[in-house]
């Protein structure tokens, strides 16, 4: 320890642009590293086997045909949610509000449920309820971007806000149609006529959610990379001023966006309440909305990338159910785990765009 | 540098220290949650039992031990599946636990009944039980049951615990016999609180005469926060005794803050309130889920609304606090030999009045239906008959008596 001149142990040095490979493999190595922390972890804190603990990880994603069915439909709706807010997020429109669109398009679809059910045939409910919940998400998502377009409000704070809002409204409307009387749940709307049901698809009642988001998902990486519409929020998004300069009218960008970012966080709410959950409650959306904002920005607005980052929260998510009830360890545990991946996956694209320069290696290339 | 080294050493170790502490308690707990699973296993039956929440809710820890202390009576093998929320994702826990080869599968939240009730369509040759539900003896299906207690009646005994301590208040003058007010924190201004709320004063009052009440309601079966501010609440309003239907510790600990006695549910509540727990009243499932596995093992029905009573102790009071009036134990003993001989009933219509005359009469919404349309008479040989046996476990009791008020019937 015994330097003339006080030189630091490191210096961060950016990195050119890395070839795929290299940072695919950083990528892996990040999601070994965060593995074998959790093992470590498991079995400092439990004494319970990591080998065990990840095979049920895996058993309760994949264990029966239901489970993967199961994992393959939430991926999809998070993964939904995630391409809803990306549009946004591209044009540094900071949506935080999916959750409070999706709530707004799942209260629109079981207002029709309950008020039209039994007095519409039930094709024309069910064309109904897609307008209805699309247009309510929409709506959810054009009163924040109006108020941004034309006064220059804060986004963050008001697509937040409308998150409350909705559940708010979500609470009002539990009391009005609850059954029975006081205990402050809808219960199954329409269970024995299935009014207002969205109807399965090759006799599977999970193919439809994933067949909406396989669609869903090709739209949006067209629309994002190939159309004009796509590449006007990429300006947008890159400098306000540059769009101005070329003749983007930027508050109809702003409106436009954030109303199809919201008729999408409809649907998703059309597919929970219609489709699988067939009730509304204040938690439907489960914090989803909130999620969806890491796996988009974790993907780089990538939706092809999305598929995956979706894949293995949720994937994380139905193990963590699992081990929670193999082992008796509490669902609290396996968010632990999950955030542990989570760090160290965000963590390594520091080391993609950075890299470490140690002081013996950089006297030497000093020489 | 040195020094940068040696304090991050003893960092490191403090961590590795502290994380060994904590392995070594939770490995003890663990031991304990899987020992049930150790047992051979005699029975054909193989349980599978859904929670809303996990054992931090003294709701789903009362069902816990219970579920545990009858599998393993009968040696049974089981499963414990924790924070399934009132959505789709119960029917997929139970369709699940049938994938899994359960034969009995077990729900224990209201909002569950629903979902249930698609699982219990799908698997016939599964039997499910619900507890708290309203609809199995309308939905005419063979495997699906519903479960309940009167435990009105612990309520009516808690309250008598309430009713001693108030007038132990007023005999040492702290309080006047017109202050002799309670508050109670409920969840909504559901049937099952209302019964709940009307039998525990009516307890209060049968050895009280002065006691009055008011009633606050949080909209939620489990929000700490909201039931700890309601108990606050409710003491600043004058109320000199606390007792709740809720599922967290909000009310109980609120009350130990502020040294008001307490009147506990699912469970005894004295080592987090040793100075104001008076007693708990609560359902013990032991004797259905003992009944209702027996029968599945026997390949015999279940009894499709099964209402569990102090006789057949699922109604049960826990030990009594420290706190409590001299003579409590014997008055509680001598009501619930009374009740159990029908000798007297919580709901009996000469003890209470509604808007000033006498409930004579009343049409109670017991088949559940969207327009809540009143279709049982229920007052019959001048009592409320509340779970009765031709009508259904789950509570209907709603009716608002006089003596107490309602601060807030928001939901």
């Amino acid at each position: 320890m015994s330097e003339k001149k006080k030189e630091p142990f490191f210096h961060i040095v950016k990195r050119d642009a890395l070839p795929w490979y290299s940072s695919l493999g950083i990528r892996i190595a990040a999601i070994v590293l965060a593995l074998i922390l959790c093992a470590i972890v498991t079995t400092i804190t439990t004494g319970i086997n990591p080998i065990q603990v990840f095979v049920s990880i895996i058993a309760g994603a994949f264990g029966t045909t239901r489970k993967t069915w199961i994992t393959l439909q939430n991926t999809a709706i998070l993964l939904l949610i995630s391409l809803a807010l990306t549009p946004a997020f591209k044009m540094k429109f900071w949506n935080i509000g999916g959750e409070g669109q999706v709530l707004m398009g799942g209260l629109a679809s079981a207002a029709c449920m309950i008020c039209l059910g039994g007095k519409l045939p039930n094709a024309v409910l069910i064309a109904c309820m897609v307008a209805a919940s699309i247009a309510a998400g929409a709506a959810w998502g054009f009163i924040p971007a109006f108020f941004r377009a034309k006064w220059n409000t804060n986004e963050t704070l008001s697509t937040l806000m409308m998150n409350y809002i909705a559940t708010q409204l979500v609470a009002f409307f539990t009391i009005v149609w609850e059954v029975p009387k006081g205990s402050g749940k809808i219960g199954i709307i329409n269970q024995n006529s299935n009014a207002g049901w969205l109807p399965q698809v090759f006799g599977s009642k999970y193919l439809l959610t994933i067949l909406v988001a396989v669609i869903i998902t090709i739209f949006m990486y067209i629309y994002l990379n190939y159309s004009k519409q796509g590449y006007e929020i990429s300006v947008v998004g890159e400098s306000e001023n540059t769009a101005k300069y070329v003749g983007i009218k930027v508050p109809k960008i702003i409106i436009r966006t954030m109303v199809i970012s919201g008729a999408i966080c409809g649907l998703v709410g059309l597919l929970l309440v219609g489709g699988i959950n067939h009730t509304v409650t204040t938690t439907i959306a489960g914090g989803q909305g909130f999620t969806a904002v890491l796996v988009s920005w974790m993907s780089k607005f990538n939706p092809l990338i999305m598929i995956f980052s979706s894949a293995l929260i949720v994937f994380m998510d139905r193990g963590a159910g699992e081990i929670s009830t193999a082992f008796g360890l509490n669902h609290s545990y396996s968010d632990i785990l999950t955030g542990i991946i989570l760090f160290f996956i965000i963590g390594c694209e520091f080391f993609i765009s950075y890299r470490i320069q140690f002081r013996k290696k950089a006297e030497k290339e000093a020489k | 540098m040195k020094k940068k080294l040696i304090s991050l050493l003893t960092v490191v170790a403090l961590t590795v220290a502290a994380l060994a502490g904590c392995g070594s308690s939770a490995k003890n707990t663990d031991e304990s949650t899987t020992t049930g699973e150790e047992t051979t296993k005699t029975s054909t039956v193989k349980a599978g039992f859904i929670f809303l929440h996990d054992e931090n809710s003294t709701y789903d820890l009362n069902f816990m031990n219970a579920a545990k202390e009858a599998c393993d009576k009968l040696g049974i093998e089981y499963v414990l599946k924790t924070n399934i929320p009132e959505g789709q994702e119960c029917y997929e826990a139970a369709c699940e636990l049938a994938d899994a080869g359960c034969n009995f599968i077990f729900a224990d939240s209201f909002g569950h009944e629903d979902y249930m009730i698609e699982a219990a369509k799908e698997y016939p040759e599964v039997q499910f039980s619900h507890a708290t539900g309203t609809k199995a003896h309308t939905e005419n299906l063979d495997n699906f049951h519903n479960a309940f207690a009167s435990i009105y009646d612990g309520r009516y005994l808690a309250g008598i615990a309430a009713g001693m301590k108030l007038n132990e208040m007023i005999d040492n003058g702290e309080i006047t016999a017109d202050q002799a007010k309670m508050g109670y924190v409920g969840a909504f201004t559901y049937a099952e609180v209302i019964s709940g709320y009307t039998s525990f004063f009516l307890g209060a009052r049968s050895v009280c005469p002065s006691a009055t009440m008011e009633v606050t309601f949080t909209g939620s079966w489990y929000d700490e926060t909201a039931e700890k501010e309601g108990a606050n609440k409710l003491i600043q309003n004058g109320c000199v005794l606390i007792s709740q239907h809720a599922d967290s510790m909000g009310a109980p600990t609120a009350c130990e803050t502020a040294g008001v006695p307490n009147v506990s549910y699912n469970g005894s509540t004295v080592n987090a309130c040793p100075n104001t727990f008076l007693v708990s009243s609560r359902i013990n499932w032991a004797p259905y889920f003992e009944y209702a596995m027996g029968c599945v093992a026997d390949g015999k029905a279940i009894d499709t609304d099964w209402c569990g009573t102090l006789e057949n102790g699922a109604v049960e009071l826990t030990e009594l606090g420290t706190a409590v009036a001299e003579g409590t134990q014997e008055a509680i003993d001598a009501a619930k030999a009374d009740l159990i001989a029908g000798k007297i009933h919580v709901f009996d219509i000469s003890t209470f009045t509604v808007d000033g005359a006498a409930l004579e009469s009343y049409e109670a919404d017991v088949d559940t239906d969207a327009d809540y349309t009143p279709d049982h008479e229920v007052v019959i040989d001048g009592y409320f008959h509340e779970s009765g046996e031709d009508f259904r476990s789950a509570p209907y009791f709603d009716v608002q008596i006089d003596g107490i008020s309602l601060l807030d019937t928001a939901f």
